[in-house]
């Protein structure tokens, strides 16, 4: 009932001080590391989509690189889009 | 030899200027011969700080570029004898200052002074770099808030890569945290990030603590460095911090929330 909420305590404001050391502590990790290294990942992601091409014709313009830095675990995701049989025919066909 | 302590935190509005002010007034107290530079060309504050705005004529810029002597843009505060500013110019742009201009004022002011303020513009650009660049201490001044946090780590990470000392590969430039705009009864509520926390994170020597105080702002409006203010505790703060800088063995304050008595938290009165 609404009225005995006027009995309760107050509502404690939320603690958010623990979120703000949490976010840092890991953003900052990840920054300390890659001021001494240079940003890697669009080194990484061209030998990637190099390495595929040989074997597989891609549009370079169809590949994804996603990184989601977490405190004890990070995880790179790449996703390359292989042509459907059709486009990689007319490909070999355009190509010739 | 004077010693080049650079005043600086990346982000902006945590409180450089009035750091820079508030201590630089403050060793100058104890008798050391002081200059503090404005770096911020084309937004310069520190004159109005320090209440000394109407009595710019030259400024750093005119210095560099040969259309005045140093000793004509000094300008030798009235309040404490052996303190002095050097304006930052207003209409200029960044590129005015260079790192051989800049080279020559410090090395002569470094004759006539023994402590060297460069009070940094925000950012990482020329300006800021070139504040930190001759630098042999540093102030990293920041607020308990995410944002400043990561600018200041940042901002020591240049330091330790970019500036003279570094690039020389000579002793590293010595490092002090000024905690600025610290609420005791929002860290108590879990709001904000308590001080040991920033300490954790950005892992260097701490200098101070100012609280959260009305006295800055009214300090400001009056031109008047804020340590100047006895009453208040961000002066009291700034005053202990610049014992520490010289060696003693000041215990920290105004960490605690300040209790009220009944009749002050009915009829009002904040924080000094």
């Amino acid at each position: 009932m609404r009225w005995l909420d006027l009995f309760r305590a107050r509502k404690p404001a939320q603690a958010s001080a623990s979120a703000a050391k949490e976010r840092l502590q890991i953003v900052l990790a990840h920054e300390r590391i890659g001021r001494t290294r240079e940003d890697f990942l669009p080194k990484l992601q061209q030998e990637l989509v190099a390495v595929v091409a040989r074997y597989v014709a891609i549009d370079p313009n169809k590949v994804a690189v996603n990184l989601d830095r977490g405190g004890d675990m990070s995880t790179l995701e790449i996703e390359i889009e292989l042509p459907g049989p059709q486009a990689a025919r007319l490909q070999a066909a355009a190509s010739r | 030899m004077a010693e080049v302590i650079v005043v600086t935190s990346g982000k902006g509005g945590v409180g450089k200027t009035t750091t820079s002010a508030a201590f630089g007034t403050g060793l100058a107290q104890r008798g050391k011969r002081t200059v503090l530079i404005d770096f911020d060309v084309g937004l310069r504050n520190l004159d109005l700080i320090m209440g000394l705005e109407r009595r710019v004529v030259f400024d750093i810029v005119n210095v560099i570029q040969g259309e005045a002597k140093l000793n004509q843009a000094l300008i030798r505060d009235k309040r404490v004898d052996t303190l002095a500013i050097l304006p930052a110019s207003q209409t200029r742009d960044k590129d005015a200052l260079t790192k051989e201009g800049v080279q020559q004022i410090i090395e002569e002011l470094s004759r006539e002074f023994d402590y060297i303020i460069c009070d940094s513009p925000a950012g990482i650009e020329k300006g800021a770099m070139l504040a930190l660049y001759f630098a042999d201490q540093a102030i990293i001044v920041t607020n308990p808030e995410v944002s400043s946090v990561r600018d200041s780590d940042r901002i020591l990470g240049v330091l330790q890569s970019r500036s003279r000392r570094a690039e020389e590969k000579r002793e590293r430039v010595k490092e002090h945290l000024l905690v600025t705009r610290y609420d005791p009864a929002r860290v108590e509520r879990g709001e904000m990030l308590k001080l040991e926390d920033v300490q954790e994170i950005l892992a260097i020597p701490l200098l101070g603590v100012v609280p959260e105080s009305e006295s800055v702002l009214r300090a400001s409006n009056t031109g008047t460095p804020v340590i100047l203010d006895n009453e208040s505790n961000a002066g009291q703060a700034y005053k202990d911090a610049v014992g520490r800088f010289l060696g003693e063995d000041v215990p920290h304050r105004f960490l605690e929330p300040e209790r009220k008595g009944l009749l002050r938290r009915l009829f009002g009165g904040r924080a000094a």
